[in-house]
């Protein structure tokens, strides 16, 4: 037998903890993620609020009190959507979640350290928009402020999963134009950054059940209101528990 | 008592669809020694690799590594396992340095990732993102982070393909050392004298099965282990002058294989001088691996 012995792995959270850091790092050094997570979202904040010639009915709101709260929820998609899907398609082609798989960090270091990462990057958006809405006057319900974390993480849990099953499914170059695509389309007509009842004709019902729509109205009613829809709570863990579903299915390491 | 294996393979079958690559293949690689498994592109090698790293589940067979079971036991064999993926696996956007430090951090007790970097060359490319880095730099920078977490079995998927001679000797010293400490070094190659160099047990693979294994001195000296090579005039009809196999691979260059003894050589000299044939070059030798290699597989592009 051989004398050697292995000195073994490294604590459980301290290998998460540096796959998190790991991974928020890789998404903050990023030009082209930067300016989706981070830059996209303060522009359409400070255009929809700045605009002039613009006529919308925000229900007697000033606009930055109206369009902060689905900002947030385009940031929390682009963080834990299109960004996640990118570099989670890329890192499957190019070995990368096989190799740090045969680590000690494992496959469920390895999810967890990515979940963790997009909420670290969560921060920074939060940060960096709240701060830019509050200059602009911003004036959120308090009392929602806890629930709107809620609002945050279930729709994290929901995109994150999206983000997964795209990046697990398809190849790189088609995850790439997929995941900017949807953005897109869900920004638009999705009901995130305009409440669903207001889309015209039968996508105010359906954005209701999207997940975007969900997100939107989850943080529009705890921001504006200080409630949490409970709708969009069963929305957001119903795609959340599809599309988690899925990806442990369906996601391929090769 | 014979050290207990750090792998065991037996009949190990993996398939594609209805296509089985690896079909029946069985491997024992010991602590202290260089197991290269050699064969061409598509023979299944990498396939084979990848269910003993625990990254494919065999669909036959049995595969043991340091006694476990590579996927129901992948937590206790990651400590104890490295890997080099043929593809390297390396995250792009990030500088080598980061890259390694990154790894030695999920292990409680890593290599000093200072004196791993100056010894593979890292130092020199340390501040560089992964992305910008030739071949053969990522490879070096693969390597390290395989034995980063001092491990007792390393799993090295064509480790010096794309490398230049100095950073191959670099990665050779290396290998030699964990072998020397007692790691059981598996290595994939179609690198011949990387495989002569090294190894101290070869096991051949095509198609799926092992077609020959052994110690290299065993699988290069048959009975008839020498090759007479020479070049002179194209299309000389020797017949069986020599009693010998000849063959001319290409024209003017003619291989002699079999019991080549000093008449052999006068023999085919004074024949060659009755016509007025030039020998331009002469050379005998013992085999190489990379003919016995070319026997098994034979010499048909793939």
């Amino acid at each position: 037998m051989s004398t050697r012995s292995s000195a073994g792995a490294a604590p459980a959270p301290r290998r998460v903890l540096a796959q998190t850091g790991f991974e928020a790092r890789a998404i903050l050094r990023n030009g082209e993620q930067l300016l989706v997570t981070i830059i996209v979202p303060v522009l359409v904040l400070v255009g929809l609020t700045k605009a002039t010639g613009l006529t919308f009915d925000t229900d007697g709101m000033s606009r930055v009190d109206f369009f902060t709260p689905g900002v947030l929820a385009l940031a929390i998609m682009t963080s834990s959507f299109t960004s996640q899907a990118i570099a989670s398609a890329f890192d499957r082609r190019n070995g990368v979640l096989r190799l740090l798989s045969t680590t000690p960090l494992g496959r469920g270091g390895l999810l967890a350290g990515k979940i963790l990462g997009v909420l670290a990057v969560e921060v920074v958006q939060v940060v960096v928009i709240t701060t830019t809405a509050l200059v602009l006057g911003w004036q959120p319900n308090r009392a929602g402020l806890l629930l709107a974390v809620v609002a945050v993480v279930l729709g994290t849990a929901a995109f994150t999963s999206l983000a997964l099953l795209v990046a697990g499914t398809l190849r790189a170059e088609a995850v790439l134009a997929v995941a900017n695509l949807v953005l897109l389309l869900l920004a638009v007509a999705g009901g995130v950054i305009v409440p669903a009842d207001r889309l015209p004709g039968p996508m105010a019902h359906i954005a209701l059940l999207l997940p975007s729509g969900a997100l939107g109205d989850a943080m529009r009613e705890t921001l504006w209101h200080g409630s949490l829809p409970a709708w969009s709570v069963v929305v957001l863990v119903g795609w959340t528990a599809a599309l988690g579903w899925g990806a442990s299915r369906l996601f391929r390491w090769h | 008592m014979p050290a207990s294996p750090a792998l065991e393979i037996s009949g190990l079958v993996k398939r594609y669809g209805s296509r089985a690559v690896v079909d029946g293949i069985d491997l024992v690689a010991l602590p202290g020694q260089v197991t290269a498994v050699l064969g061409p592109n598509g023979a299944g090698k990498t396939t084979t690799i990848e269910c003993c790293e625990g990254l494919r589940q065999p669909d036959g067979g049995t595969v043991r590594v340091l006694g476990l079971d590579p996927v129901g036991d992948a937590r206790e064999l990651r400590p104890r396992v490295g890997v080099m993926l043929q593809d390297g696996g390396l995250p792009t956007a990030i500088k080598a340095r980061e890259m390694l430090a990154h790894v030695a951090t999920m292990y409680a007790e890593p290599r000093d990732t200072a004196e791993l970097s100056e010894r593979l060359g890292i130092d020199s490319f340390g501040g560089t993102t992964v992305r910008r880095l030739s071949g053969g730099q990522r490879q070096r920078l693969a390597l390290a982070a395989a034995v980063i977490g001092k491990p007792e079995l390393v799993f090295l998927d064509e480790p010096s393909a794309g490398m230049d001679p100095q950073s191959r000797h670099a990665v050779w010293d290396l290998v030699r050392e964990l072998r020397d400490d007692g790691v059981a070094v598996v290595l994939t190659t179609h690198l011949m004298d990387e495989a002569e160099d090294l190894a101290d047990h070869v096991v051949v693979i095509d198609h799926g099965t092992v077609i020959a294994s052994g110690t290299v001195p065993s699988l290069v000296s048959s009975s008839d282990d020498r090759t007479l090579r020479f070049e002179s005039t194209p299309g000389l009809r020797l017949g069986d002058l020599l009693g010998l196999t000849v063959t001319e691979p290409t024209p003017g260059a003619y291989t002699v294989v079999g019991n080549v003894g000093p008449s052999t050589v006068a023999t085919l000299t004074a024949w060659l001088a009755d016509r007025d044939a030039l020998v331009t070059r002469l050379t005998v030798g013992r085999r190489t691996l990379e003919d016995v290699f070319l026997d098994l597989t034979g010499r048909s592009l793939r």
